[in-house]
């Protein structure tokens, strides 16, 4: 069964403090206002320990990295 | 000989502790006052506050511990966590355990952050403010009868960097940009009545 | 067509239905089977609050999960400001409304019935209020009003919850939807007040009577509100598919010559008037062509009414409308609506509709609700469908008529 991860962000907690997208660069940059916008499809594994970081880093515990299984069709 | 070592450890381990432990209050306000420059990323900070404070704790532990086992205090283990429990000056050195005690609640839940959720968390993190200024003042009362003059002169540096650091975050106010909007808006959607 | 079935009975200008009468019209209830939920499913009857789900499919859904203290939320609130449908039916068919939230309580086993009424919508809390102390006492005992405030987004289901478990609403990050954790942490069933009348109807006459209405295709009936330059604007029964040509002739006909038309209210989309007359009034068949049918508003702008200026009134209101609770909405569609204010004010520029494409795409699916898609949704239609207006609009002071 394969798997992949996604970054996973609760946006009323997200204060827009942007460590993430210090931590995880190849994957979250920020808008214009300081909140995160997360690049589209699976979190790389090579990336995991970075975005685990990314995770423990953020001030309100918004960011979360989930292991899902693998989608069959896009979403949205 | 000894002992003047263990006294001396103890004494030195306590300054390094307050100066470690004053310096992750002066990283936990720049933190929420979201500091940062070119040179000094966001997570800088939060990294530095994190491990200068698990640092601390090790100093703290060799503070307790060779205090502790110095035949001259016959304190044994229990005052190191129950206040107020040693015969040995007992008001400053319980002071000194009220801060441990605060400290280590502080660090443990920290530590398992992510399973208790943010809110717990929070809300036990403020015990911080508690923890400084009682050490502190443990270090000022049990320094031994002279006051020393460098000790003196570490701990009011200290203070005097905590208390800038607290009077800018007073004085600058919340930099969370949504928040005055958000209390608004609560404000206007709250229900009014119920039938 | 002109069968009226959820607005049928007695002149709807003669206020509230009574039990008695709507008792004599219709017949009592017949007790409640086992099979309901399979009859809403043939019937092919979707929810009228605006995301169209198949009533069928989210009973079942929170019946599997209840374990007999779930939650029926009838909801009333009706947030979209040109929305009239939901007030009427409460004004004029409360029973209609209660029999259905009654029948859903059995169906998904629950024990409480909350219903939202909006606090400024004082004939409806009247008459539902009236209407619920009319009730049998099994019914009249789990069931209370609770005031909805007057904001857009008080109407959504998880604010919808929010509202009944905190006492503000405001959206809370979905998962966990209210079907699974709502009320009290317990399984709730959130549906609109339209969508429980037909409900009512479906339970005495059967799924087979629902779709013998129904045009091009589509099944049964529905309400909608059309407003703007038309000679009767209000709330309509129309049959599901007809075209918003044949709506507009029953609302006596455009005043004016059209240049648009707004489909499913400000959570909609405008299309061109040369464009829309032929569409469908249908949930399924909009969504087949990328629209919405929303909450059933249907706006009529005529040629003389400038799309930039009016775009521009909707997406202040949607900003302002933000509840300031993730900074992608609340930062993103104030932004959105200074670049419309600047452009409908000052006239057109390269930079500011270049600032329009880029901070629609950047802000959708960044808010833990749905308010700030449909805010660029609506956006991105006004671009596409006044492009010209847009490009060339001249400096002027927002002086045009509504």
């Amino acid at each position: 069964m394969k798997t992949e991860l996604h970054i996973v962000i609760d946006r009323i907690k997200c204060d827009g403090h942007g460590l993430c997208a210090e931590l995880l660069p190849e994957l979250i940059r920020l808008d214009d206002w300081g909140y995160p916008i997360v690049a589209p499809g699976p979190v790389p594994e090579a990336l995991l320990p970075l975005a685990q970081r990314a995770v423990q880093a953020c001030p309100v515990l918004a960011l979360a990295v989930t292991r899902t299984e693998r989608q069959r069709k896009h979403s949205g | 000989m000894t002992d003047t070592v263990l006294w001396y450890t103890t004494r030195g381990a306590g300054a390094v502790s307050l100066v470690l432990l004053s310096a992750v209050v002066v990283l936990g306000v720049l933190s929420t006052l979201r500091f940062q420059s070119a040179s000094w990323p966001r997570f800088l900070t939060t990294g530095l506050h994190r491990n200068v404070a698990l640092i601390a704790v090790v100093f703290l532990a060799l503070h307790i511990v060779t205090a502790v086992v110095d035949p001259f205090t016959h304190l044994g283990w229990l005052p190191a966590v129950i206040p107020f429990s040693s015969y040995y000056r007992t008001l400053w050195l319980g002071l000194g355990t009220v801060a441990f005690d605060l400290l280590i609640a502080v660090v443990v839940t920290s530590l398992v952050r992510g399973y208790i959720g943010h809110t717990i968390w929070r809300t036990i993190h403020w015990l911080a403010y508690g923890s400084w200024p009682i050490a502190v003042i443990h270090g000022l009362g049990t320094g031994t009868d002279a006051f020393s003059a460098w000790l003196l002169a570490l701990t009011v540096m200290c203070v005097v960097a905590v208390a800038i650091s607290i009077a800018y975050r007073l004085w600058a106010g919340s930099p969370d940009p949504l928040a005055s909007a958000r209390g608004a808006f609560r404000s206007a959607a709250e229900r009014r009545e119920e039938r | 067509m002109s069968e009226l079935r959820v607005l049928a009975g007695r002149d709807l200008m003669a206020g509230p239905e009574s039990l008695a009468d709507h008792v004599r019209r219709l017949g009592p209830l017949p007790p409640s089977g086992h099979g309901l939920v399979e009859t809403l499913d043939r019937s092919g009857v979707v929810g009228r609050g605006g995301a169209a789900f198949p009533l069928g499919a989210k009973w079942r859904s929170v019946a599997a999960k209840s374990r007999g203290s779930a939650v029926v939320i009838v909801n009333g609130a009706e947030g979209e400001p040109q929305s009239r449908k939901d007030r009427l039916l409460m004004t004029t068919r409360p029973h209609l409304i209660f029999d259905g939230a009654f029948l859903a309580t059995r169906a998904v086993h629950a024990n409480q019935v909350v219903v939202l009424i909006g606090e400024e919508h004082e004939a409806a809390r009247a008459a539902m209020a009236r209407a619920l102390g009319d009730r049998p006492e099994p019914e009249a005992r789990i069931a209370r009003i609770v005031s909805a405030p007057n904001r857009y987004v008080a109407g959504s289901s998880s604010a919808a919850v929010h509202l009944v478990n905190t006492g503000i609403g405001t959206p809370t990050t979905t998962p966990p939807h209210p079907h699974e954790r709502g009320v009290g942490g317990t399984p709730t069933l959130v549906q609109n007040v339209e969508s429980l009348a037909h409900v009512a109807l479906i339970a005495r006459h059967g799924d087979a009577w629902y779709r013998s209405a129904g045009r091009r295709g589509a099944s049964g009936t529905l309400l909608i509100t059309i407003a703007g330059a038309v000679a009767g604007p209000g709330v309509l029964e129309i049959e599901a598919g007809t075209t918003v040509a044949e709506a507009v002739a029953l609302a006596g006909g455009t005043t004016e010559p059209t240049g648009a038309v707004l489909i499913g209210g400000y959570f909609g989309a405008w299309v061109d008037a040369a464009d829309a007359w032929d569409l469908p009034l249908d949930a399924a068949a909009l969504r087949a062509r990328g629209l919405s049918l929303g909450c059933g508003v249907v706006g009529v702008l005529p040629k003389s009414s400038c799309g930039v200026c009016a775009t521009a009134r909707v997406m202040r209101f949607l900003a302002t409308e933000s509840s300031a609770q993730c900074g992608p909405c609340f930062f993103g569609l104030r932004a959105l609506a200074d670049a419309c204010d600047r452009l409908a004010e000052r006239g057109t520029n390269p930079d500011d509709i270049e600032r329009l494409q880029r901070w629609s795409t950047e802000v959708r699916g960044r808010g833990a609700c749905h308010h700030p898609d449909g805010a660029v949704m609506f956006l991105q239609s006004a671009l596409k469908t006044f492009s010209a207006a847009f490009a060339s609009h001249p400096a002027h002071w927002r002086r045009q008529p509504a």
